[in-house]
């Protein structure tokens, strides 16, 4: 097909193209920027008398910006200046971003680690008054690791199980609502969960406060992580696999138990490390169930327990120095044991990856 | 308007990886030049040396000199994204931006120009590439549909329209009818036929009846060894090659003895 | 998937399995369900007890006689706090994503990602404790300042009292749910077609462009959802309100002063005092509050299924 009179070329449509060597600015233009803003920063700081150093900076980073994008469509044209302007924003969420983060995990080293000892670890609070030094976490950490151990072993199977439903045998509407609930559920709060266990538990079936309670709301805020990790890791074993163990006469239950499960058991340990790491720092259907406790309470089933992010809750609000530095170091070590289990869960993430051709 | 390329000791790395060693060939202006060899011969990765795509991917690194007429493409203070509006690319997946219309697709590099056109301007240079892409009457009625929409060929001369749509000098080619069924495929050979008066056009293919079929010039690429970087085995007149080609291996591989 | 097949005799394992991962699903929906029941029970138990309107009253007197409360502060504290938390938030979390997925240098990239991950797991009583001991003091010279401008609007007034208002906690919270918003933008930027990002470059777009033609288009939907997934984290966020917060039950046109109030920072706040109706009284709040994250993620779980309905076409 040919159409006459047509010809594909037309007028140059862009007058500036007729050169690869566009004017552009020079490699040392940024710094100078740079410096001329910073002077410029610190010069409008000192005539104007500003005493905050933050108000300087934040003169001169807009004099900075200003300055960039106006040269820049001046000398490059607006196209260049706003590819400057992108850059240089995103550049500054990077930065004002990693400011206050930055400060968190700072501020709670700094503060935490003179609190941290042998000591520390190994004592309760009980007797210890809140303006008294001394005391420890034993009792808050034995109440974690009691109530998200609980917690796992109603949470696990049942998540492990309803992921295997959902992608093994999962058809039309249920499974469909399943999924749709179990996303939903990732997003109910915590304290909601609290409030449920709350309202059936103690007040309905008049149980007492008790870190089996707390472990119960835990489990719900874990199944629906422990669902979707899991889920994503089953549709990642490849159907032949399945198809060549039902070929050999395998039954199913035994394909899934042998096969399918097997190739897929290192995604799952870190969905389920990463889910633990996450209930482990949980703090508000703690307060409402398990109500805290100064003393030890090795009995998960009955009376009140304690719990690390519980711990830092109460010390932060005896509002004294000595409770201070204690909820810093408490923050500290909760910090790290999620930290542990999250590093650990990647580095088995990693370490079972399917090994690709990169 | 179609400018000449001249390549002169062309080396590309992919990191410390030497992809393509030592390349000096020349690509004649207003004609065809197909780019064949056995895959991983790094032909693909010498196409996207002569638009600096290359250096896109992580590590890849260029030296030795690309000149457009007089201007060296690798030269300081040549700047890349002129490069590319310059010389423009079809690539081997049809990929029209799947969130716009076949208008807009057409349209997208006319947005960068930093021009503003007036809506009928607009509409005379998307019409008129689309025609001259030979698509214009399979779409002109759902110009406002999404490009994805389309079948692969229809796809890909879509790309085609939005390439020449900036009115490049150069239109590179990387296998541009490698995903495509038999029938697209001559659509799109009987469309590089016709742009070829307008336009230096370079197309990579595996294709050999292709490149008999569409190129006027043919260069034969080949690798010593897996890992080995590719190298230029010669290049000249398409019915020279593959009639009585100058080294043994080009007719080895036209023959199908390798490849 | 492997399709079950209906004409082979099932073994009893196989059957045992089946039943007991169905009956694993069905058990989640259960637990669904009884959330929203056993809520509503104690809810209309507190609703028929209270005196006041329990939409429009400005107070929260749940275990005097008769009792008076209301959500009104209290849904005002929620969503203006966690307005005020994703207009920070999202603009700043699209800008790390772009530059994890497009403007760092490869290792930066890989290890911001890494940390920001992280970050994501950093349990929220430990920001409402370096809230409470940190960021409370040092907003002080902002609002300060904000006051000066700004003061004549009464809504950004501030009286150099410490900061534990609800604009603190908006802060607070943006920078809580930065991680999350941030990590799952990346996601959704890294997988923008190559092909697409390339095609752009190739009519010779400058990065910025290639980012508007492409990769924000492609992500779009992805962002409103990972927005929709932070905002609903910021409505339920408990801990950090609770330490930061300083709360009345007066809605306070200033937002730099201390006052106001959440429902999740309420109930922990109240819970340890509250009785028989005190307790209805926070559970009836937990469920609105339970409603609100509903309908927040529902729309955001509906707009990732939109999205992948109509990128189906793998471009």
């Amino acid at each position: 097909m040919t159409y006459p009179n047509m010809t594909v070329r037309r007028t140059p449509i862009d007058p500036g193209r007729t050169t690869l060597r566009p004017p552009k600015l020079p490699r040392w233009a940024t710094a100078a920027l740079v410096v001329g803003s910073l002077a410029a920063g610190a010069t409008v700081g000192l005539v104007g008398r500003l005493d905050s150093r933050v108000q300087w900076g934040l003169i001169a980073a807009l004099v900075f910006v200003a300055a960039t994008y106006g040269l820049s469509a001046a000398i490059e044209g607006r196209r260049y200046a706003k590819d400057r302007l992108a850059a240089i924003l995103v550049w500054a969420c990077f930065v004002i971003a990693v400011l206050p983060l930055a400060s968190l995990v700072w501020e709670t080293v700094a503060r935490g680690v003179p609190g941290v000892d042998w000591y520390f670890l190994t004592h309760s609070m009980n007797g210890v008054l809140s303006w008294q030094n001394g005391g420890g976490i034993y009792h808050a950490l034995l109440g974690t690791v009691q109530q998200v151990l609980i917690a796992s072993v109603i949470a696990i199977p049942i998540g492990l199980l309803t992921a295997v439903y959902l992608v093994e045998y999962g058809r039309g509407k249920l499974a469909k609502t399943i999924t749709f609930f179990v996303d939903v559920m990732t997003g109910v709060p915590s304290i909601v969960a609290g409030l449920f266990i709350l309202s059936l538990w103690i007040m309905m079936l008049d149980f007492g406060y008790s870190g089996f309670a707390g472990a119960m709301a835990l489990a719900i805020l874990m199944m629906p992580i422990v669902v979707r990790s899991t889920e994503e890791m089953l549709k990642l074993v490849p159907n032949e696999l399945r198809e060549s163990s039902l070929a050999l006469g395998v039954p199913k239950w035994r394909t899934i138990l042998k096969v399918v499960l097997p190739t897929s058991i290192g995604g799952i340990t870190t969905g389920v490390m990463l889910a633990l790491a996450r209930i482990a720092g949980e703090t508000a259907p703690i307060l409402l169930l398990v109500f805290g406790n100064q003393m030890i309470n090795g009995n998960v089933f009955e009376g009140a327990q304690s719990s690390l992010p519980l711990f830092v809750y109460e010390q932060w609000g005896y509002g004294t120095e000595q409770a201070y530095d204690r909820a810093w170091a408490a923050a500290l070590v909760l910090i790290a044991f999620v930290m542990i289990l999250n590093l650990v869960a990647r580095g088995i993430a990693r370490w079972k990856a399917p090994k690709t051709g990169r | 308007m179609a400018k000449r390329i001249e390549v002169s000791g062309l080396t590309a790395y992919y990191g410390t990886h030497k992809a393509i060693e030592d390349i000096t060939l020349h690509v004649e202006p207003r004609s065809v030049t197909a780019f064949i060899g056995p895959s991983g011969c790094g032909k693909s990765t010498f196409l996207r040396t002569l638009n600096r795509m290359h250096e896109v991917t992580p590590g890849g690194r260029v030296e030795g000199k690309v000149m457009l007429d007089d201007e060296d493409l690798y030269g300081p203070g040549v700047d890349p994204v002129s490069v590319r509006r310059t010389v423009g690319m079809v690539f081997q997946r049809p990929n029209p931006f799947p969130t716009m219309s076949i208008y807009d697709n057409v349209a997208a590099g006319l947005k960068l120009n930093g021009v503003s056109y007036r809506k009928s301007e607009l509409d005379d240079i998307v019409e008129k590439n689309l025609r001259a892409a030979n698509l214009w009457n399979e779409v002109k009625d759902r110009l406002g549909k999404p490009g994805s929409g389309l079948s692969g060929g229809q796809q890909q001369r879509l790309c085609i329209a939005r390439a020449t749509a900036v009115e490049p000098e150069v239109l590179l080619m990387d296998e541009p009818c490698s995903a495509l069924d038999p029938i697209s495929t001559l659509a799109i050979e009987d469309l590089i036929d016709k742009l070829k008066s307008q336009y230096t056009i370079v197309i990579v293919t595996h294709n050999m009846q292709q490149a008999a079929r569409v190129s006027d010039r043919t260069a034969f690429f080949n690798l010593a060894a897996i890992g080995q970087p590719g190298k230029l085995i010669e290049v000249d007149s398409t019915d020279r090659i593959f009639s009585n080609p100058s080294v043994q291996a080009t007719e080895d591989y036209i023959s199908g003895r390798f490849g | 998937m492997p399709a079950t097949n209906k004409n082979t005799t099932t073994r009893l394992g196989d059957r045992v399995f089946s039943t007991l991962s169905k009956g694993s699903g069905i058990a989640l929906l259960v637990i669904m369900a009884a959330i929203a029941l056993f809520l509503a029970i104690r809810a209309v138990v507190a609703i028929r007890e209270d005196e006041g309107n329990f939409l429009t009253t400005f107070q929260w007197d749940a275990n005097a006689d008769p009792p008076v409360f209301g959500i009104a502060v209290l849904l005002f504290g929620t969503v203006v706090s966690s307005v005020i938390a994703m207009a920070l938030a999202v603009p700043v979390a699209v800008g790390i994503a772009l530059f994890i997925s497009h403007f760092a240098p490869r290792r930066l990239a890989t290890t911001i990602g890494y940390v920001v991950d992280l970050l994501a797991a950093v349990p929220s009583i430990i920001y409402g404790l370096w809230g409470a001991l940190y960021l409370v003091p040092h907003m002080t010279g902002l609002f300060l300042w904000l006051d000066q401008f700004f003061g004549w609007t009464k809504v950004l007034a501030y009286d150099g009292t410490p900061a534990r208002s609800l604009m603190t906690v908006g802060i607070l919270l943006a920078i809580m749910v930065l991680p999350i918003i941030t990590s799952v933008t990346r996601e959704v930027f890294l997988q923008t077609p190559k092909a697409n990002q390339e095609a752009a470059l190739a009519l010779g777009a400058t990065r910025w462009e290639v980012i508007r033609m492409t990769v924000l288009p492609f992500g779009r939907s992805g962002v409103i959802s990972a927005s929709m997934l932070g905002l609903g984290r910021a409505l339920g966020e408990t801990m950090a309100v609770a330490t930061v917060l300083s709360p009345s039950f007066l809605i306070d046109p200033s937002l730099l002063e201390s006052g106001g109030g959440t429902f999740a920072q309420n109930i922990a706040s109240q819970f340890k005092e509250a009785g028989g109706t005190g307790r209805d009284a926070l559970i009836a709040s937990g469920l609105v509050l339970f409603v609100l994250t509903l309908l927040v993620n529902g729309a955001a779980r509906l707009i990732i299924a939109r999205r992948r309905e109509y990128s189906g076409a793998n471009a």
